[in-house]
């Protein structure tokens, strides 16, 4: 290859994720997703979660194997530190949506990556959650994300990039707005 | 069909300037048809718009087939009555036959052709063109039902001025034209304004000396069309861009009112036991906003370069959208002292009077370009309809002309293969036509 223009390969299949899109816009009821999770408690703070099925298009799928994971809290607050806490399993799942959204835009510009890093750090006063303090929230007071991007765009295109990956993250929705939750017992 | 049906080639419904420039193309081609209007010419313009409000294009583009701005301020902006009277004075210039006080209840298919049902007559015809607008009903979320009873509740198409709101706090939701002019008009009355953000489109008024509508006209972004627009149906459900027309031509954005003093929050999520919930997303939607208007910019500045326009000011570039790092997340109404929330959250059709299978799972006309999949039936007067001009008044100029042709082409086919299956029911000659 000398001065042969290779073609931007992110690894991510945007046609056939337009052409998804044109599809379930003719069929809004494929669109539907339900995604599920099992957790079951194994002892202390220590559970393992479970992902497997879930359904969209109108019927059932399977991951192609099941994924688990392991939820504890660290030894400072008395537990066994047998897994990541919940809220960093969190900001693993903002940090890779994110991501996953840099790649798929970037293929879509046609923008070669080279490399992506995302470091999340989300502040968390904890009086919040040992109640000690009714003002202060359990959850992240903030969340800040930085990305360190190399890649063949200029500044501006790759802020236009991690801007556009905001918009269209599930987590990043899922953090930034109100979600109503019902809780039940089986 | 209970009463008879006076038989016509073309209905057009609505008496907008987008029907009456199509009513125009259709004169042109000696096509007889009729102009139903459920009000009197130009009902909208003069009964669903707030008392301040200008056209956001200045007049020197208002121009509709076979006239044009005449005034001594092409550089100005229309009232809503000036609006009112230009679009009238064009019904009477082009002989427009229009039939006022006129409600269509219904259309639906009719052999070959439609009935269309009204208030008054019946109609038989082989084509129609719906130019009833985009914007009947305004939007209102869903939250709206959890609003505390003791906060009003308006929306831009019954709004008419502060003085209509008592004096407490006001709520603006949405961030369109509408909402920032809004916002702004009632943070000028005294009163204390939070905006709520979501995605927006930010423009200054004037750049480099020259207004906004004459960047995007002479560089060519009106007459985008579908084949140049990136994703159609985004392009079609943009908010409209934050512009005001007013005398001293200035500009109005986020940052202007947050100057003022109004607060600025997220889109709203949700209201639970009287506390809105706003989205944290709120720099996000600012910094896609800034960086869509400096790539607007970026063209304005690349076309004049090639284009060597000599008495341009220097490019600029406008600060960044201010977002404060405390926005708030959530309100208390009740303890915050709103008395209103303005509901500027957009507007849709009203079709529901249109019984042919036309309309997605939203209700909006499935069309490609203002041709629907059922024969003979088209639509005009939409964002984007047919290229980005297709969302202001001028924009029904080619609009019309393509269209029309469409129609033409429509009816000679029709006529080939006979009218036999229109059952006109015996009253077919011309329609009184007023």
């Amino acid at each position: 290859m000398t001065d042969m223009k290779t073609p931007v390969d992110n690894g991510v299949n945007t046609d056939a994720l337009l052409g998804a899109r044109e599809a379930l816009t003719s069929t809004p009821d494929a669109a539907e997703f339900t995604w599920t999770a099992h957790c079951a408690w194994v002892g202390g703070t220590f559970s393992q979660t479970t992902v497997d099925g879930f359904s969209g298009l109108g019927q059932e799928h399977h991951h192609k194997a099941p994924y688990s994971f392991d939820a504890d809290h660290p030894e400072c607050f008395a537990s066994e530190d047998r897994g990541a806490t919940p809220p960093e399993i969190l900001l693993a799942a903002l940090a890779s949506c994110l991501t996953a959204g840099v790649a798929s835009v970037a293929q879509h510009r046609e923008i070669q990556l080279r490399s992506v890093v995302a470091t999340v750090e989300g502040k968390m006063n904890v009086l919040g959650i040992l109640g000690a303090d009714p003002d202060i929230r359990n959850g992240f007071s903030d969340i800040k994300v930085r990305f360190d991007i190399d890649a063949d765009a200029t500044a501006e295109d790759i802020e236009a990039l991690v801007a556009q990956s905001q918009r269209r993250s599930a987590v990043y929705d899922i953090v930034t707005n109100p979600t109503r939750v019902a809780v039940e017992v089986g | 069909m209970t009463t008879s049906a006076t038989h016509v080639p073309t209905v057009i419904v609505g008496a907008g300037h987008a029907g009456l420039a199509m009513s125009r193309r259709l004169t042109e081609r000696a096509i007889e048809h009729i102009v139903l209007e459920r009000g009197e010419v130009a009902n909208s313009w003069r009964t669903e718009r707030w008392e301040s409000l200008r056209l956001l294009t200045p007049n020197w583009q208002c121009q509709l087939p076979g006239m044009r701005y005449s005034g001594h301020d092409p550089d100005g902006f229309m009232t809503m009555a000036d609006v009112a009277d230009f679009i009238t004075t064009y019904a009477a210039t082009i002989s427009a036959p229009v039939s006022t006080g006129t409600t269509v209840t219904r259309i639906a298919r009719h052999g070959r052709g439609y009935l269309v049902e009204t208030n008054r007559e019946h109609w038989t015809c082989s084509s129609v063109v719906i130019a009833s607008g985009g914007s009947n009903i305004a939007n209102v979320p869903d939250a709206a039902t959890e609003v505390p009873t003791a906060i009003a509740q308006v929306t831009p198409l019954t709004y008419r001025s502060p003085s209509d709101l008592d004096d407490r706090a006001v709520l603006v939701v949405g961030a369109s034209a509408t909402g920032v002019q809004l916002a702004d008009e009632i943070n000028r009355s005294g009163r204390s304004v939070t905006i709520a953000v979501g995605e927006h489109v930010r423009m200054p008024r004037n750049y480099r000396g020259r207004d906004v509508f004459w960047w995007m006209h002479q560089t060519g972004v009106l007459d985008e069309g579908l084949d140049d627009v990136d994703d159609i149906v985004r392009a079609r459900h943009l908010p409209s861009p934050q512009l005001i027309g007013t005398h001293e031509h200035r500009s109005i954005d986020l940052n202007t009112l947050t100057e003022r003093g109004v607060e600025m929050v997220g889109r709203l999520g949700l209201i639970s036991e009287g506390v809105a919930k706003f989205s944290g997303s709120l720099a996000n939607v600012c910094k896609l906003a800034d960086l869509k208007m400096n790539r607007l910019l970026d063209r304005f500045d690349d076309w004049s370069d090639a284009a060597t326009i000599a008495d341009l000011d220097p490019p600029t570039r406008f600060d960044a959208t201010r977002v404060p790092s405390t926005a708030r997340l959530d309100i208390d109404l009740v303890e915050d002292d709103i008395g209103t929330i303005v509901w500027a959250t957009g507007f849709r059709p009203d079709y529901s009077w249109l019984d042919v299978p036309v309309l997605d799972h939203r209700g909006r006309i499935r069309h490609d370009g203002g041709v629907t999949d059922a024969p003979g039936l088209y639509v005009i007067g939409l964002n984007v309809l047919r290229r980005r001009r297709s969302s202001y008044i001028n924009g029904a100029e080619r609009d019309s002309e393509e269209l029309s042709a469409l129609v033409a082409r429509h009816l000679d086919a029709t006529n080939r293969v006979g009218d036999a299956s229109l059952d006109t029911t015996g009253t077919s000659q011309h329609a009184g036509i007023t």
